[in-house]
């Protein structure tokens, strides 16, 4: 398919569609699934392959980078989370090199990856799995699951149950209204995690749809927003890793 | 946008990528740093301690070439007040010597005055004897006469 033939419009359209196996809510992205495991997987490979070999002397270049990462993410769990939970800090770091991974796929040209698949007769490829609010929502589900488990943990049921209807006001009349507040507030924190990230790339990714149809003029204008995504990429992820500790840390907190 | 059962399937992979990271990736990295860290952090105090003991030696060694210049001044003062006392015994000593050796030379002196007189005294008898003999142009009885010699010599 060349651009030629068919108008932005179209281009765009075309682009934005996911390569999708079944139909209603059975259906499923194999693009954004394919993808995401993808990533996943190598970010596993990486890190495991670091952590067999994992010297306590003099590390390597590679064993260095990814130490700094854990450090990083590392410091940011201390910083934010006081509690002692072993899931937090690799979970924590699960989401940042993840979602960075997958954001960082906006950087391979738009055309590229479809251009290669449509060889193989492929003619629907969405790369970038963050563009797709199937995958943010996931993760962002995988949060809520773990906000709410551990709020029930922490708090017990029956703790969990006031902490929902008696605040943010003490009076017993008004506890259904505490109930629709603080129940708005659990479910926008998902939400807003999910949002915010996908917003970003899709918007990010429209950019780049939009820059590609521009022609000849597309190089320089191309370059300047990719460069652009070199601060939107790892702030995203970073921003996501962070919201969860902090939404965690909250669940963990008993009043 | 369609929501659909892609939700689910990237909730699976998120779940089981976590548990793999929990169990298999954060562990061994985490321990690896923090012992690094502790490795690192013992060198770097172990340095400043070395450095601490390096100040000390330093300045242990500053105080004990200070006492040894001070010993060392205080040697040569009591070699120079020994050497002082080594001559004066010395001078005293040769001093005492002058005299002795000026006292026997005397006494040899005296002694062989004495001992000149002594000859003297003789050869004067033998003299006053031959002169005696040639004036009275008669051999006396030399034994007969050494009464009055002998006065006479004593009397010299």
């Amino acid at each position: 398919m060349s651009a030629g033939e068919i108008t932005s419009q179209e281009y765009i359209k075309h682009h934005l569609h996911n390569l999708t196996v079944g139909e209603g809510f059975w259906a499923v992205h194999i693009d954004t699934l394919g993808w995401s495991i993808f990533l996943g997987l190598v970010f596993l490979y990486i890190f495991r392959s670091v952590a067999k070999k994992a010297d306590t002397g003099v590390p390597g270049k590679l064993q260095c980078a990814v130490e700094m990462i854990v450090g990083f993410v590392d410091d940011s769990v201390k910083s934010t989370f006081h509690g002692n939970n072993p899931l937090i800090a690799p979970l924590a770091l699960t989401i940042f090199v993840w979602v960075l991974l997958m954001n960082a796929m906006d950087w391979v040209p738009v055309d590229l990856l479809p251009r290669i698949f449509e060889l193989f007769g492929v003619h629907y490829m969405k790369a970038v799995p963050t563009t797709d609010m199937n995958m943010t929502l996931g993760l962002a589900f995988g949060v809520f699951i773990l906000i709410i488990y551990y709020s029930i943990k922490v708090k017990g049921i029956g703790g969990f149950i006031k902490e929902l209807t008696t605040q943010p006001f003490g009076h017993w009349s008004l506890y259904w209204l505490n109930f629709i507040l603080e129940v708005v507030t659990m479910l926008a924190r998902p939400l807003s995690l999910a949002l915010r990230l996908f917003g970003n790339l899709y918007a990010g990714e429209l950019i780049f749809l939009l820059i590609a149809t521009l022609g000849i003029a597309q190089l320089p204008v191309h370059f300047i927003w990719a460069a652009f995504h070199l601060l939107v990429i790892p702030l995203q992820a970073f921003i996501f890793m962070m919201l969860t500790i902090v939404y965690l840390s909250l669940a963990h907190e008993d009043h | 946008m369609n929501i659909n059962m892609t939700l689910i399937g990237e909730l699976i992979a998120f779940v089981v990528f976590v548990i793999f990271c929990m169990k298999y990736v954060w562990p061994p990295i985490i321990g690896a740093i923090e012992t690094r860290q502790k490795t690192i952090a013992d060198g770097l105090a172990a340095s400043d301690r070395a450095a601490k003991d390096l100040e000390l030696a330093q300045e242990k060694a500053t105080a004990q070439l200070k006492d040894a210049k001070a010993q060392a001044a205080e040697i040569v003062e009591a070699a120079k007040k020994r050497e002082a006392q080594i001559v004066e015994e010395a001078a005293e000593k040769a001093q005492a010597e002058k005299a002795k050796i000026i006292a026997a030379g005397h006494a040899e002196i005296e002694t062989e005055r004495n001992q000149a007189k002594e000859e003297l005294r003789q050869q004067v008898a033998i003299l006053a004897v031959a002169g005696a003999e040639k004036i009275l142009e008669r051999s006396i009885d030399a034994a007969a006469h050494s009464d009055i010699l002998d006065k006479l010599v004593a009397e010299l």
